[in-house]
């Protein structure tokens, strides 16, 4: 099941699921009930973006300035993997 | 990268309820529990191992007066902390001092959607609190999921128990089937459903999450003993979890203490990274050279790890042979018997009682 996402949705963190900082390797996490998800960094960034207000459209626009390799395509497919993965909901109108 | 994620903390054995399927031992040595100040240096240093999450557990952790400035402490070191309770004696004043020191998620026992049935499977008449405390949850806006063990007694109502969870706002249900170990190892027979039972919930929890959607995420643990192969027991022995028991015993698998000649150890005695890395409680079973055939040479040992050692010792005497679930173990007919005397719906049940560990 493939959530559909529009670029106007405002992805935001589930309740109950928390970004951290792994102490060993510095990298980014995310903390749920059943377990522990490592991010990559832009996969990190793209999520300090997913506050309830950004719309998708803008977390991309603010993730490309700092990453130009990263098209909007990428964070649509890393935001429904995270979506399917009930880690992220998305906000709507 | 390996280092452990989760610590479960068994705070205490102590309980108000009484499920004939908990899976605590039955029998469990004279031990004073932990201190508080004993848990926050273990905390500490599981820590500095590189634990993400902590598992408050039990027994029921509500019972430690000091579970609040335990909490504090956890999340002022970095855990995601996670409370698993019964619920009894949490109210919404509770619930709130719960949340404030930093409490991430609740989850919550719930026995049945059927009062009669939950409580007289309990062993106390707690399903009224259950609701109320659901409610405390979520009235602080803790995130909840209810818990429910499936049994021969409730495997039937997973459609109710799944309209009562939606009811109580909760953000999500796990269905999980009994794990034969402790009580349920002895209540097996009582509580075994049927494979007609097992095939009816699975289309039951297909038609709860069609009918729930993305308003309440359905888990469903499934029952290993009706499974062609076994699970990938705590992912691994010695792998990514650590339990530590009421009285300190550091152990990789909640069921461990059983394993006759383990060599476990205690925080009271040596540092946890010592253990982790040393003990031979953890490294007896760790990676895959303890290994015999058929796990040896088989594909499926990187999915499996050999299924649950524990589950391998109690049927079998012997914790290094393959988990007897699996079809490929020789000694998976102990498990096809014990399917055959799946009796009678009503058998008598033995409640879990409380240790005399004061
Ligand atoms: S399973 Fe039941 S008896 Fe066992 S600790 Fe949990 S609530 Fe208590
Ligand atoms: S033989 Fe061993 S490794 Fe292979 S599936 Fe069975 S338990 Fe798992």
């Amino acid at each position: 099941m493939t959530a559909a996402l529009l670029l106007t949705d405002r992805p935001q963190l589930r309740r109950g699921v928390r970004a951290a900082t792994d102490p060993l390797s510095d990298e980014t996490v995310l903390l749920f009930p059943e377990g522990v998800l490592i991010l990559n960094e832009t996969a990190a960034a793209v999520v300090r973006q997913c506050d309830g207000c950004l719309s998708v459209a803008e977390v991309a626009q603010a993730v490309g300035e700092v990453y130009d390799d990263v098209a909007v395509a990428d964070v649509m497919s890393l935001l429904r993997d995270l979506i399917a993965q009930k880690l992220l909901v998305a906000n709507r109108g | 990268m390996d280092r452990p994620l989760g610590l479960l903390a068994e705070l205490t054995y102590k309980c108000p309820l009484h499920c004939p399927y908990c899976s605590n031992p039955v029998a469990v040595p004279r031990a004073a529990e932990l201190t508080l100040h004993e848990w926050c240096r273990v905390l500490a240093e599981a820590r500095q191992l590189g634990v993400l999450q902590l598992h408050l557990t039990g027994g029921e952790p509500l019972v430690r007066p000091d579970l609040t400035p335990l909490i504090t402490q956890a999340r002022d070191l970095g855990f995601y902390v996670n409370l698993v309770t019964s619920g009894v004696g949490l109210d919404e004043r509770r619930a709130s001092e719960l949340a404030h020191a930093g409490l991430d998620h609740v989850q919550l026992s719930m026995q049945d959607a059927d009062r009669g049935a939950a409580d007289e499977i309990a062993g106390a008449r707690v399903f009224g609190h259950k609701l109320a405390a659901a409610r405390a949850v979520t009235a602080v806006e803790l995130p909840l999921t209810i818990n429910v063990v499936l049994h021969r007694g409730n495997i039937g109502r997973i459609g109710p128990i799944a309209d009562l969870a939606a009811a109580l706002s909760a953000d999500r249900l796990e269905l999980a089937h009994t794990q034969y170990y402790g009580w349920g190892l002895l209540n097996r027979s009582a509580l075994l459903p049927t494979r007609d039972q097992v095939v009816a919930a699975e289309h039951a929890v297909a038609h709860a999450r069609a009918t729930y959607g993305d308003t309440l995420e359905i888990l469903y643990v499934v029952a290993d003993y009706h499974e062609s192969y076994p699970k990938p027991c705590m992912h691994g022995w010695g792998r990514r979890h650590i339990v530590i028991a009421p009285d300190g015993r550091v152990l990789p698998c909640p069921a461990a203490a059983q394993i006759v000649g383990l060599g476990i150890e205690t925080v009271r005695e040596r540092p946890l990274n010592e253990i982790w890395h040393h003990s031979p409680a953890f490294t007896r079973f760790r990676g895959y050279g303890w290994m015999s055939e058929p796990c040896r040479s088989c594909a499926r040992k990187e999915i499996d790890f050999g299924g649950c050692r524990c589950q391998a010792f109690q049927l079998t005497g012997d914790a290094s042979r393959a988990d007897p679930v699996c079809q490929l173990s020789p000694d998976n007919h102990l498990v096809e018997a014990a399917l055959r005397v799946v009796g009678p719906p009503h058998q008598p049940l033995h409640p879990r009682s409380n240790p005399s560990v004061e």
